[in-house]
């Protein structure tokens, strides 16, 4: 059987500054009928560059330089514009990573269903009208009559990303492009979108192409994988081969990151202050209450990771303790001392201890500002220190976070990689010498290797330093690295705490229960060993409402 | 849709508070300028006497607080006062007809042909820059964006006499289709109207199409690297769809605000083409009413500007919020 797309020798250049530098360096792919492959690598490996290149796309300022892309004996390099557009979103499809960023905010999600098949001529509009509540339905949306009549904004990110890959379906095509559809989503989420995905593409035969970072979720839903490294092809198997019998040393090295684990520590002596008390803490976004009765406490040289979905107050929680959103209810300690509630009350000493450090370190970091000055910022403010001094500490600081002062000092944040400003972010809150850093997905921005390298610089860090972490994640691989007790929040309660070593076994509450086992595992037949387990409708939103 | 009206409430609300403190900068303004009606009337020889008679005549002598408040109070009644010119001084030489032309008299039909010159203006104005910016948008950075743009910049950096000249030049006299004296008068015919009021529209067309122009293929172009762009486009829409259905709708807000804020100077900034084309608008009567310090007709222009303003940006912020659907269907 002949190949449904065949790339050969492909080498994409992007262009920056003027120049031109590979982002692909000779890739080759070949992908049958009905068959799914999954291209894994880091951010910057060039996947997505590589799945919409199968597109016979590229983005404004991205080139193919050199080799052939062939889609079903059509030379997709030089096809004619008009030939393209042919066949994209009728033979090609794609879905794309953020749903609520890639479906247009102005017009109702069937009209953009719709669109497609209308424009194609593969149907007519009240025929596709039909058709996509039929997808729905199948994609297991809630309401599959009225969904469609709604607006973007109107719908969660999980339900548009299925509603995402209904109307990637609409016209029956060839091929999908599935780029990073889960990343942003909830553990819970992710699984139902998963299972709605594999679903619907074994049921119409579609091939794809499935880019992704996560490991566990690729051998969840490809036959076969390819893993890529900056543009270079690194090795590609089915995935059972390739679970088990890693060749080259990069995809080795990819699979043993969730090996890092820190040992538990011993339990905290009962009569010992905690350095952050969280008292029945409640706090409300105007008259919208979002925590209810909060209460917890973080020891001196702990790490507390409070665990939950998008929504459950993890963040809220941060906003109280720092001040920035004084608690309607409820107070806060810090060393046995009761803080004001408002941070404009509380002293220089006071806001010297409790430091935070940002998920997104892009923006977290000012653009126009060098390393040197962003670190010396607090130095100066906190600390006291100017001219030399100042200098020797942010040399001191660059050091403990392993960046040599020397190179990176005079450096602009655009100069770093992702996991260097996240550094940067970690020394601006040492700069301080706080007893506690509120870490908010300081990893879920970063790749996996990148974030074992942080993690495990925070992890010394707090050894050399005893600092008290609250750490907010909603990655249980990482609470289960880092974390000495852990708290889950559901709907602004704490549903559950205890030591980290407690909350992995069970019996657990049934919200942590669902969190965890909603993780998906290396092994390439968890998903289908869950489903057939608890059943379609105990996975993902839908058992969390039945919970609630 | 509660949300909605609420701020729709707001703004009439604001725009009303804006207005009243307007009418307090205009007062004050006006009551700056040099010299006064009196003195202006009577010229170089008039007595102390005559020109104390007149003042007191028209209550010149009371306390300028006393003056805005009565000035404020009949003008919310809709009464914008007597023309100082159009009164009849005769009754100081003893023969006073006692007829007396009213501001609201005067300012009607002037008003009534600038809104008709404006209209005419927007009609061909609105339509044209929209269609010129997306199509700018769609051949971006190609020969036809480059000389829209340049033709465009070139026609808004030209003093609008200038350009009323051109035109004059080229379609009154070396072709004469179009007539270079937009002199209207009552009982005119609509045609006969809009075609005496062709040749400023057009000239007016000049001036704000670049602005318009820019700001739509600006805006458009603004969203062209959205991920919602990018996914119509790997859905196979052709280039014109993606930006008319796609791109469009969501860049109509600053389109919006650009296009009221043309059309306001349409209404209130437009002398210099009156004046060229001998166009009996509202503009001349201001400037006119400036030199012999009419106060009453200065101060009801000024306002009359102001509510024009006042009122196109608040359309122009209602319809901006009307066109986000986040706005229009709330969660």
């Amino acid at each position: 059987m002949s190949a449904l797309v065949e790339i050969r020798d492909l080498w994409i250049e992007g262009r920056s500054d003027e120049i031109w530098s590979p982002i692909i360096n000779g890739a080759s792919l070949s992908l049958k009928k009905g068959e799914v492959l999954g291209l894994i690598g880091e951010s910057g490996a060039g996947k997505s560059t590589l799945g919409l290149a199968a597109m016979g796309f590229t983005r404004d300022g991205v080139r193919i330089s050199k080799g052939s892309v062939m889609f079903d004996g059509i030379d997709l390099i030089t096809a004619s514009a008009a030939k393209k557009r042919e066949l994209l979103g009728k033979r090609i499809a794609y879905v794309a990573q953020s749903a609520a960023a890639s479906f247009n905010p102005a017009h109702k999600l069937i009209e953009q269903h719709t669109e497609g098949p209308v424009q194609h001529g593969v149907m007519s509009r009240s025929d596709s009208v039909e058709d996509g509540i039929e997808l729905y339905r199948r994609l297991r949306l809630p309401n599959p009559e009225e969904i469609g009549f709604r607006y973007p904004h109107q719908v969660s990110g999980g339900q548009l990303q299925r509603a995402m890959t209904a109307m990637a379906m609409s016209c029956r095509p060839d091929l999908i492009i599935f780029d990073e559809p889960t990343t942003a989503l909830d553990v819970t989420t992710q699984i139902e979108v998963l299972a709605s995905i594999r679903d619907i593409v074994e049921q119409f035969d579609t091939a794809a192409i499935y880019i992704t970072h996560d490991l566990a979720v690729v051998a969840q839903m490809a036959d076969r994988i390819k893993v890529l490294l900056k543009g270079d092809e690194v090795e590609e198997a089915d995935t059972r081969t390739m679970l088990s019998h890693p060749k080259e040393d990069y995809t080795k090295s990819l699979w043993a990151v969730r090996a890092f684990e820190r040992p538990q520590k011993p339990a905290v002596h009962t009569n010992a202050t905690p350095v952050v008390s969280v008292q029945n803490v409640s706090a409300a976004y105007g008259k919208i209450p979002v925590l209810h009765d909060v209460s917890f406490d973080i020891h001196e040289g702990r790490t507390v990771a409070v665990v939950g979905e998008s929504g459950s107050g993890k963040s809220t929680t941060a906003r109280c303790i720092t001040g920035l959103l004084p608690p309607s209810a409820g107070v806060i300690e810090f060393d046995g001392k009761a803080l004001p509630a408002n941070y404009k009350s509380r002293n220089k000493d006071q806001l010297r201890q409790a430091q935070m450090i940002y998920q997104m370190a892009d923006t977290a970091l000012n653009p126009r500002t060098t390393i040197g000055d962003i670190i010396g910022r607090p130095v100066q403010f906190y600390m006291g220190l100017t001219g030399k001094q100042k200098r020797r500490r942010v040399e001191e600081l660059l050091e403990e976070i392993e960046m040599p002062a020397a190179q990176y000092i005079d450096r602009l944040p655009s100069e770093l990689s992702g996991g260097q400003k996240q550094r940067i972010g970690i020394a601006r809150a040492l700069a301080a010498e706080p007893k506690f850093i509120i870490c908010d997905e300081v990893t879920s921005a970063l790749d996996q290797l990148v974030a074992e390298g942080i993690l495990k610089l925070l992890a010394r860090l707090q050894d050399d330093l005893k600092l008290s972490y609250m750490f907010i994640t909603h990655d249980l691989a990482t609470v289960k690295a880092i974390a000495d007790e852990v708290v889950v929040m559901k709907e602004g309660k704490v549903v559950e705490q205890g030591p980290k070593q407690e909350m992995f076994v069970p019996p657990h509450h049934p919200y942590t229960d669902l969190l965890l086992s909603s993780v998906p595992e290396m092994d390439p037949d968890w998903l289908t060993n869950l489903l057939n387990e608890r059943g379609v409708d105990n996975i993902g939103d839908a058992a969390v409402d039945k919970m609630s | 849709m509660q949300s909605v009206f609420r701020i729709i409430l707001q703004r009439l609300a604001l725009g009303l508070l804006t207005l009243f403190v307007v009418s307090i900068v205009i007062f004050t303004a006006v009551n700056m300028l040099p010299g006064d009606f009196a003195q202006a009337i009577l010229g170089q020889g008039a007595t102390p006497d005559a020109v104390e008679a007149i003042r007191r005549d028209l209550g010149l002598d009371q306390p300028p607080i006393t003056r805005y408040f009565q000035w404020l109070g009949s003008a919310v009644q809709g009464d914008l006062g007597n023309s100082f010119a159009q009164a009849n001084f005769a009754s100081f030489v003893g023969a006073d007809s006692g007829v007396r032309t009213t501001v609201a008299q005067q300012i009607a039909p002037r008003f009534a042909n600038t809104m008709f010159l404006a209209a005419v203006t927007a009609c061909i104005a609105v339509p044209v820059s929209l269609v010129l910016g997306i199509l700018a948008a769609l051949f971006r950075n190609s020969v036809f964006d480059r000389a829209t743009n340049v033709t465009t910049l070139t026609s808004i950096s030209s003093p609008e006499f200038f350009l009323a000249y051109v035109l004059i030049l080229f379609l009154a006299v070396l072709n004469p289709v179009l007539p270079s004296l937009s002199n209207i008068f009552e009982g005119m015919s609509f045609g006969e109207r809009l075609e005496k009021t062709l040749l400023p529209a057009l000239t007016l067309t000049l001036v704000v199409t670049a602005h318009m122009m820019r700001m739509t293929r600006a805006a458009i172009i603004n969203l062209l690297a959205s991920p919602y762009i990018e996914m119509a486009r790997l859905k196979g829409m052709s280039p014109m769809r993606v930006i008319v259905k796609h791109a469009l709708p969501n860049a109509l807000a600053p389109i919006i605000n650009v296009v009221a804020l043309n059309l306001a100077y349409l209404i209130t900034g437009v002398v210099v083409v009156e004046v060229v084309f001998v166009y009996p608008g509202i503009g001349q009567l201001f400037v006119d009413s400036v030199k012999i310090r009419d106060i009453p007709v200065v101060q009801a222009c000024c306002l009359i500007f102001a509510a024009a303003y006042i009122l196109l940006n608040l359309t122009a912020d209602i319809m901006s919020i009307l066109s986000n659907p986040r706005l229009r269907h709330p969660k």
